[in-house]
């Protein structure tokens, strides 16, 4: 019997696929989002337009957060350790939690160095921009990938970005000659035997989900249309008018992302959805996409 | 040729749908429950049965499936696709389908990090087979007309009560088809029988 293979880890995340996983900050949340059909929930102790506007450092949320959203519901409890962190990782290991974000959304502890994700029990998930980032973090050992998008905008533009880069470069590797795969791995800072297993399964080795940004139901319904296996919604569910009727009408939208009627039917008087940020009128340090290596 | 559903609301569909087809049956995602009439037997994959629940309620699946399981044709639960079969769950008032006369705990083997592997023997079925667990659910306790194929540590993790399959663990994530393909042998005696 053998815990943490890589099977069980990317497993993991091939049951969440199709679904929604929602950031929440407290047991109620948790239970709004559990009971509008979320596959996991992000326990923090600040949403990302919170933790934007608060400014300062951002670190792991309080273990005692962590611990009252795991003692609310069954479904799997994520939660968020800084980038090179490893103590924060730990003790979310220790606790329980069921996954854990390597995220650009806390303040980085390490501007150098990612964790080394393949010596931890528990799974990861990690943000990308491109495909030789994605590869990086799978070489790490992450099992899952998002999106970075743009976290707190309630903008979709730098998500959409992102996917679309990622798929492109992975249909670039599949089309390639395997004698042209060397020069690809350096071109885009990847793990050449990555490159070789993306070419040979025609994908990516984890799933993909889309991530930063997602504010309506049509917007994760477009996230799935571009090729993500799920949504990660942040601040968009519990800063909009009516989050239960929200988060409900986010899990439909993605599960039928093609039954255009239905979408229109359920996004019809949802309330005021939180308000978005111009990804131009951000300065440069203020991105958090920018965070990683 | 044997057409295999497999119910697509959530969940690990892509791979039940691959190792179908490695078995030489054709896959149908099923997305609404008019499509159940298309096929000859139901695969209900790994997922979160909460959220699998919610959406089946939803889109007013449940009479159908209810339906489906009377109707003869087979039906294979994996891990929350068992949970949606058992006539019981551990600590829930209510079953969901619950057509399988089985107890079912969720999650009993511990989070995620308690997740494992393991090889089993799966009772006329394969020897040496891997599965992988993730945050399983075990059979708790089985019916007389229930034959337990596989038990991991005493537990109960792969049953069969005539027309209904059920495991704990995921075999859909590996590369071996053994019990995908006693299923659609499943299926193929039942149509014998039908007709």
């Amino acid at each position: 019997m053998k815990t943490g293979t890589d099977r069980v880890k990317r497993g993991m995340a091939e049951m969440q696929k199709g679904g929604v996983i929602m950031d929440v900050v407290n047991a109620e949340q948790a239970k709004i989002a559990e009971e509008a059909g979320a596959v996991a929930v992000m326990a923090l102790e600040r949403v990302p337009s919170d933790i934007r506007a608060a400014g300062g450092v951002a670190r792991m949320a309080d273990p005692r957060i962590v611990e009252e959203v795991m003692g609310a519901v069954s479904i799997p409890v994520m939660a968020k350790a800084r980038i090179g962190h490893i103590v924060e990782a730990r003790l979310l290991e220790a606790m329980g939690a069921d996954y854990i974000d390597e995220s650009e959304v806390l303040t980085p502890a390490d501007e150098e160095y990612h964790l080394n994700k393949r010596d931890y029990t528990v799974p990861f998930v990690c943000g990308c921009r491109d495909l030789g980032e994605a590869a990086r973090r799978i070489g790490e050992g992450a099992s899952m990938l998002r999106t970075k998008g743009e976290p707190g905008t309630g903008n979709i533009v730098e998500a959409v970005r992102h996917i679309r880069k990622v798929n492109a470069q992975v249909r670039k590797v599949v089309g390639m000659n395997e004698d042209e795969l060397m020069t690809e791995a350096k071109l885009l800072g990847a793990p050449y035997e990555l490159l070789l297993e993306i070419k040979s399964h025609g994908r990516l080795p984890v799933v993909n989900f889309a991530a930063g940004g997602v504010a309506t139901p049509a917007d994760a319904a477009l996230m799935m249309e571009l090729g993500a296996d799920g949504v990660f919604v942040g601040s968009g569910i519990f800063k909009s008018e009516n989050p239960a009727k929200f988060a409900r009408a986010i899990v439909e939208a993605t599960t039928h992302y093609q039954d255009y009627k239905l979408i229109a039917e359920l996004s019809k008087e949802l309330g005021t959805p939180m308000k978005g940020i111009e990804i131009s009128s951000l300065a440069p340090e203020a991105r958090m996409q920018e965070r990683g290596w | 040729m044997i057409k295999v559903g497999v119910l697509g609301l959530q969940g690990a569909v892509r791979e039940h749908v691959l190792s179908v087809e490695a078995c030489g049956a054709e896959a149908v995602v099923i997305k609404r429950k008019g499509q159940l009439d298309e096929v000859d037997g139901l695969i209900l994959p790994g997922g979160e049965s909460t959220t699998m629940r919610r959406l089946i309620d939803k889109y007013d699946f449940m009479d159908s499936l209810k339906e489906f399981a009377q109707s003869g044709k087979p039906m294979f639960g994996t891990c929350a696709g068992l949970i949606l079969l058992a006539n019981n769950i551990i600590g829930y008032d209510e079953p969901h389908i619950g057509v399988m006369d089985v107890h079912v705990e969720r999650n009993s083997f511990g989070r995620q990090r308690e997740s494992f592997e393991a090889d089993l023997d799966i009772a006329g079925v394969a020897e040496d087979f891997a599965a992988v667990f993730i945050r399983a659910p075990h059979i708790v306790e089985a019916g007389e007309n229930v034959e337990i194929l596989a038990k991991h540590n005493g537990r109960i993790v792969a049953a069969r009560e005539g027309r209904f399959l059920g495991c704990s663990f995921h075999p859909e994530l590996t590369d071996d088809h053994r019990l995908t393909g006693y299923f659609v042998e499943m299926i193929k005696e039942s149509k014998q029988l039908i007709v």
